[in-house]
């Protein structure tokens, strides 16, 4: 059993808890990652995330631009953040938005300066924010105040069977001591979306999400596009998945059974305790980068056939409990629970050994997924571009 | 003892191998909350994660799994059927999309 519901973690200027200490180089636009990739090998301590958007975006998609990187720069697990613009006004704005968390931000604007310019400038800055950032301690901090996230991919039936199931028993955990939990996938839910809004826990929510159902059912339907392909995915049905319906019942189990608090849009901070629905895209590197944007700062990841995704900002930990995935994808896998499916680990078992990995990582212990380098920061784009 | 496969509602109608099945054993799964043993002779090779058919299936018919319907039955279902793409379909997307075609 966790005895002790505390790890070492980061308290930042806004008061909320990190697990990772990062200074992050943030893009507005696709223009702009020349800057922050050559800032990166000047100061090579610093975490560029260089993205393909940014540039003639409108409305909710540009919305959602803006929500992302502040919210990727306002993480907890960063420290310090310099933006990066070809224009200054809509690179102001991302400034703007980060300084709201009280941490250390900046940005420049390339036009005016060019490249070669604005990349001593940045590097200048980044220098000072990582000697600042390497200054910082570690504290004793408590598990309700961290914000979680919760995804499977390449799943297979031994995740609605065993792995997910046993991150359901975490999640529960989680919730009953006030941290924050999200999950999402809203292509995904399909086929279990009257359980999801059977937990709802209010009227309002439940209409909420049953609008992001909805939304996305009437952009199939509208496209007139064959999902078939796409879900389940190949690896899904070599691994015995059959329908959506399957693949969904499946999903679910790693939800727990805690009542369901909020609705969020894409990238969304939560503004309560407990477990939070997010609509979201179902493919991995998108979803994480939205649950960073949120605010997560741990990521529990079953796969049952071996997705191997990882994030810049936000520990990935990896789950399976496939045997075959266990031994051929062993570098990828943080925790084989595959004793689920012979009978010889107990799910409460899994469950505690899932919390107590968990734990280790929140106060410093590096993923497979941070070791082998697996950074992907991925925007969601909700339309084309004007 | 090793069972062959899980079920995870008591009154679903495929149980999930946990390892691979081969065509002509007689396997003994695990009900997983009731822990009820249930003994099938398999009809088909069924890998690790596939599902095998505990009740029969007459086309049309929905096939029950975590107690909710994934799909209804396209062909008819025996015993000891791989229950999988070619004797399974959604009720969701896949159908809708298919008989619109």
């Amino acid at each position: 059993m966790i005895e002790d519901p505390t790890f070492w973690g980061y308290r930042r200027p806004d008061g909320r808890v990190g697990s990772r200490n990062y200074v992050v180089l943030i893009p507005v636009d696709d223009l702009s990652n020349a800057v922050v990739e050559g800032v990166a090998h000047l100061v090579p301590g610093v975490v560029p995330l260089p993205h393909p958007y940014g540039r003639l975006q409108f409305g909710a998609d540009l919305d959602l631009l803006f929500r992302t990187l502040i919210g990727t720069g306002s993480n907890p697990n960063v420290a310090a953040a310099v933006v990066v613009g070809i224009e200054p006004h809509w690179t102001e704005r991302v400034v703007k938005g980060i300084q709201e968390s009280q941490k250390p931000v900046n940005g420049f604007s390339i036009e005016g300066a060019g490249d070669t310019e604005t990349i001593a400038r940045v590097a200048r800055q980044a220098r000072q924010y990582l000697q600042d950032a390497s200054e910082l301690r570690r504290e004793r901090v408590s598990i309700g105040e961290a914000t979680v996230s919760i995804k499977c991919g390449e799943s297979d039936t031994t995740s609605g069977l065993a792995s997910n199931p046993a991150v359901g028993l975490a999640v529960d955990w989680l919730v009953d001591r006030g941290a924050t939990v999200i999950f999402g996938e809203t292509s995904e839910i399909t086929g279990a979306e009257h359980i999801i809004a059977r937990r709802c826990a209010t009227e309002a929510v439940r209409a909420r999400y049953l609008a992001f159902h909805e939304d996305y059912q009437t952009l199939i339907r509208a496209s007139g596009a064959d999902l078939l392909g796409s879900q389940p995915t190949e690896g899904n049905i070599a691994g015995g998945l059959t329908t959506i319906e399957e693949k969904a019942l499946g999903n679910v189990q790693k939800t727990g059974t805690r009542p369901i608090v909020d609705a969020l849009a894409p990238a969304e901070r939560p503004r309560l305790p407990g477990l939070h629905f997010m609509d979201s895209s179902s493919a991995a590197a998108e979803f994480i980068t939205l649950m960073g944007a949120a605010g997560s700062i741990f990521h529990f990841f079953t796969t049952g056939q071996g997705n191997i995704v990882g994030n810049p900002i936000v520990p990935v930990l990896k789950v399976t409990a496939n045997p075959k995935t266990a031994q051929s994808m062993a570098e990828h896998i943080d925790i084989d629970l595959s004793g689920l499916l012979t009978l010889d680990l107990s799910l409460e078992d899994a469950g505690q050994a899932l919390l107590a990995l968990m734990f280790r990582t929140l106060s410093g212990r590096l993923t497979a997924a941070e070791v082998l380098g697996h950074k992907e920061f991925v925007l969601t784009k909700l339309y084309r571009s004007a | 003892m090793a069972y062959g496969f899980l079920i995870h509602g008591d009154d679903d109608h495929v149980g999930v191998a946990v390892r691979d099945l081969t065509a002509g054993e007689t396997v003994t799964g695990l009900t997983q909350r009731s822990r009820r043993e249930v003994t099938v002779t398999v009809r088909d090779t069924i890998p690790l994660g596939h599902k095998v058919a505990l009740v029969a299936r007459a086309p049309g018919e929905p096939v029950l799994k975590y107690h909710e319907v994934i799909g209804v039955a396209t062909v008819p279902i025996q015993v000891g059927d791989h229950v999988h793409v070619h004797n399974l379909e959604s009720v969701r997307w896949g159908r809708k999309e298919r008989s619109a075609r």
